[in-house]
């Protein structure tokens, strides 16, 4: 009997050693410095609240630490769209002036792998800016580093509170150095194709109600004239 | 006993990394698409929006007009000719396979504004925009401009249809939705 308690215990340290591991791996650091960030092409940003109490409209399967706003929107809980976050939120510019209206869909990815550090979601945003244009931002983000310095510690603490912090670019692809797509649809941004780059900067979250603090930033380069892209990969 | 417990930690770790590396902890619903593959290799798909029961927000200045009720939309006269629907989208099995947006804009700069994002999650995204003027009153075209994973490659068109429930008039019926794709021919 002894020996079968040990191996038992033996397989919980084991199974433990790899998730301190794969939480404690050094390697997965939040990327802070964007390739965009020093690129000396013309720049559109658009700065805007993550937190759901500060959206128009914020939804989910309403069974997510973040309730849906306002209380009378539909949830999402068909089986196809359940892993699905719809967000629309107002978008401003570097002034803090309010200057366009963005939709964002966000899905959890099959693709998501904790060994790889990889907590992944496919998202797209819709954003209208006005006496501009209209665009998307298709990408593939990561969001393992907001998981393990935000989330976890804030779920493991007394007061399931996390305050501090913590900025990383999300965007992880599909292009070559980490960057999402910008595709133009209309207005000056008809038939433009770029590269763009979000990240979040969170100072506080709550494990029973999700962020409280929650910003995020769209940082697109505007291609030079005459440059031309290919369909997304 | 000692040496029973350290091959429970080795026999522990394999087993953490195979059961990691195997198994995703996210698995993403996926209903068997519904395409039909015309002669000339063009791929026709097709969705629809129910309304009233489909509508996630309506989002427009016009007072009272906004949906769900408790909708606080920005009162900014930038948006005053901004209106922003979101949906949930279904298959012609009538099952909700994605969400999608809507936005229609007039200003000064651009034209008429017409754009729809569809988001299947286990597939990808399509981004089409549509012709401002209607083939008739009901129907209007658009071009896809950008797909996302399963959509990428692909290129095509898609038409937008009312079609009013019976004695209904405008309020109950449904949005359909005609998906006509291919991809690039290969090269032999």
């Amino acid at each position: 009997m002894k020996y079968v308690l040990s191996l038992i215990v033996g397989i919980l340290v084991g199974a433990g050693l790899v998730v301190a591991a794969v939480l404690a791996n050094p390697l997965a650091a939040p990327g802070t410095l964007s390739p965009l960030e020093v690129s000396s092409r013309p720049q559109l940003v658009l700065n805007y609240s993550l937190a759901p109490a500060d959206a128009i409209v914020y939804t989910n399967n309403g069974e997510m630490r973040s309730t849906p706003k306002p209380d009378t929107v539909q949830q999402l809980r068909e089986a196809a769209i359940s892993h699905t976050d719809v967000t629309v939120t107002t978008m401003s510019g570097g002034t803090g002036k309010t200057r366009a209206i963005g939709i964002k869909f966000a899905s959890l990815s099959n693709s998501t792998r904790l060994l790889r550090n990889e907590v992944m979601i496919d998202s797209v945003w819709h954003v209208y800016v006005p006496g501009s244009g209209t665009f998307i931002v298709a990408q593939r983000e990561n969001h393992f580093g907001y998981l393990r310095t935000v989330v976890l510690p804030a779920m493991w603490s007394a007061s399931k509170q996390w305050r501090g912090l913590w900025r990383s670019n999300v965007t992880s692809g599909p292009g070559l150095l980490g960057t999402g797509r910008f595709v133009g649809g209309s207005g000056e941004f008809a038939g433009l194709d770029a590269d763009v780059i979000e990240s979040h900067t969170v100072r506080a979250y709550s494990a029973e109600s999700g962020p409280v603090a929650k910003e995020g930033q769209l940082l697109v380069e505007l291609p030079v004239a005459g440059e031309v892209r290919g369909n997304l990969p | 006993m000692f040496k029973t417990f350290i091959a429970g930690i080795m026999l522990g770790v394999v087993a953490a990394v195979v059961i990691l590396h195997v198994f995703s902890i996210v698995d993403q619903h996926r209903d068997a698409s519904m395409i039909t593959v015309e002669p000339n290799g063009v791929n026709i798909e097709r969705f629809h929006v129910s309304l009233p029961a489909d509508r996630i927000m309506l989002g427009s200045s016009a007072a009272g007009r906004s949906l769900p009720p408790g909708v606080d939309w920005p009162a900014n006269p930038a948006f005053a000719d901004l209106n922003v629907e979101l949906f949930k989208l279904r298959n012609a099995r009538n099952t909700v396979v994605g969400v999608a947006s809507r936005i229609v804009a007039t200003d000064a700069t651009t034209e008429r504004v017409i754009e729809w994002l569809l988001h299947l999650p286990a597939r990808g995204s399509v981004y089409v925009t549509m012709e401002p003027v209607s083939v008739d009153d009901d129907k209007r075209r658009g071009l896809l401009r950008q797909g996302t994973r399963e959509f990428a490659t692909l290129s095509g068109d898609m038409t937008e249809r009312w079609v009013a429930a019976p004695g209904s008039g405008k309020a109950y019926g449904r949005i359909e939705l005609k998906t006509a794709f291919s991809g690039t021919p290969e090269v032999l």
